[in-house]
């Protein structure tokens, strides 16, 4: 009996272990979980807790983070990395769920897919349209080189790209305050206070 | 010359407004990435943009949001018809751009929608199985005859553009478009000055009208509301030029490298 349930305990392991998802069935059942929230009759703020949860276990923020930063991420030190990305989860969190939560049940169909290279595969999908707006095409930039475990890295709605676009912001206030990392932190901390 | 600035700065504003994209493209690493658009003149171009911002409080919106309550029927006949009147300035950038089947194309939808779409009203040639159209203007066939767009510049009413497109704008005043020599050049009982800017006008609250929440939400999520319509003003532009319907990763990706590094880390 003891050796069935090792083995049995074995091959679960091992089952689990190396399961994959494919990107395009790791995005549909990202958008389900996303759209259930949304259609919930709760609060926003209930809805925005809601789509946080899912944010932290399918989207990339500490890689996106990163990726915002520039060049400017050569320069921290471990201290500073350490609040920056802080201060980014919490600020990239909340703009992420605050965009999403204006949409009330939330219908996308995913089309689609490109596989880039063994890291990469945009996920094509269409937002379908309502009454009140036209159909939007919005592709994910999926990161798959866990296979086990694939991660969002971008939105590219009608070809434009959140990621190019949060970089820019970010590069934008480096700029404009002579690099100072401070002033960025400032930033972030005001807008998740607001 | 009064008259013809409030033209070419209506051309500009809806120029430097309207956002859709062009045909697939393919998705490859590391070729023909975009080069970094300079914002030369940052301070003007943030203060004109402030001034935009209190123009469109104060102005702009609140017209846009009476218009949105206006019968679908007025709105969708409005959107259908500032759609057909663009296939004139559609059409010869198609030629320019050596695109003669969607140029025939698009003349046939102009004649169908203009004919029997009432004005281009209704919307004909899309029922009728045309293609998916898609604007075209003299900045993108700069842009496709290798002309780079120069430093970007906030217009003042009209909003976000670059050197080479402003100057595509002027190209319609100067001949380009059909229906701007045949109202203001053109002796004629029908078309007038008033109703070619009349027209104009009314595409531009149609676009803004059609963007009330986006923009809101844009602007409530942007820790630099700025930078952000900066940078999604320029990822347009480069789709547009490259008739990238879903964006190409080159395209998107200024330096795909950094994302990269990450990986590697």
């Amino acid at each position: 009996m003891k050796k069935f349930l090792i083995i049995i305990l074995f091959f679960n392991l091992s089952y689990t272990h190396t399961y994959s998802i494919e990107p395009e069935e790791f995005v549909q059942s990202t958008v389900n979980k996303a759209s259930q929230v949304l259609s919930k009759n709760i609060s926003k703020e209930e809805k925005m807790n809601g789509l946080k949860i899912i944010a932290k276990e399918t989207v990339d923020i500490k890689g996106i983070g990163f990726y915002s930063l520039g060049s400017t991420r050569k320069n921290l030190n471990d201290n500073q990395k350490k609040i920056y990305f802080d201060l980014f989860e919490n600020y990239f969190l909340k703009s992420f769920a605050s965009r999403l939560s204006e949409y009330t049940n939330p219908k996308i169909e995913v089309q689609g897919k490109k596989v880039i290279n063994k890291n990469y595969t945009i996920v094509n999908s269409i937002l379908i349209s309502t009454p009140d707006r036209p159909e939007i095409k919005i592709d994910w930039r999926i990161y798959t080189k866990n296979s086990d475990n694939p991660l969002i890295r971008d939105l590219i709605i009608e070809g434009l790209s959140l990621a190019r676009t949060q970089k820019e912001e970010f590069a934008s206030i480096l700029s404009s305050n002579e690099g100072n990392i401070n002033a960025l932190f400032k930033t972030l901390e005001n807008f998740t206070k607001d | 010359m009064f008259r013809k600035l409030i033209i070419i700065v209506i051309y500009i504003f809806l120029l430097a407004f309207h956002a859709n994209a062009g045909s697939d493209g393919e998705l490859t690493l590391k070729k023909d990435q975009p080069k970094k658009i300079k914002d030369c003149f940052e301070n003007l171009n943030r203060a004109t943009f402030a001034f935009n911002q209190g123009l469109d409080k104060a102005l702009i919106k609140p017209i846009a949001k009476g218009y949105k309550n206006l019968p679908d029927p007025i709105q969708r006949g409005t959107s259908n018809a500032a759609r057909n009147l663009s296939n004139l300035i559609t059409i010869p950038n198609n030629i320019l751009q050596g695109d003669v089947k969607t140029a025939i194309i698009n003349t046939g939808r102009l004649v169908v929608n203009t004919t029997v779409g009432l004005l281009g009203t209704i919307d004909v040639a899309n029922k009728m199985g045309f293609p998916k159209y898609e604007k075209e203007d003299y900045g993108q066939t700069l842009g496709a005859w290798g002309i780079g767009p120069g430093c970007y510049i906030v217009l003042p009413v009209l909003g976000p553009s670059t050197i080479r497109d402003t100057a595509g704008s002027f190209v319609n005043v100067l001949g380009g478009d059909p229906g701007y020599n045949a109202s203001i050049h053109g002796n004629n009982e029908f078309l007038g000055e008033g109703v070619f800017i009349a027209s104009k006008a009314l595409s531009g609250i149609d676009f803004r009208s059609n963007n009330l929440d986006s923009f809101d939400n844009l602007e409530k999520n942007s820790i630099d509301f700025y930078a952000s319509l900066r940078s999604l003003y320029l990822q347009d532009r480069e789709n547009k030029i490259k008739n990238n319907q879903r964006g190409r990763i080159q395209v998107i990706y200024e330096d795909e490298e950094d994302w990269e590094e990450i990986d590697n880390k």
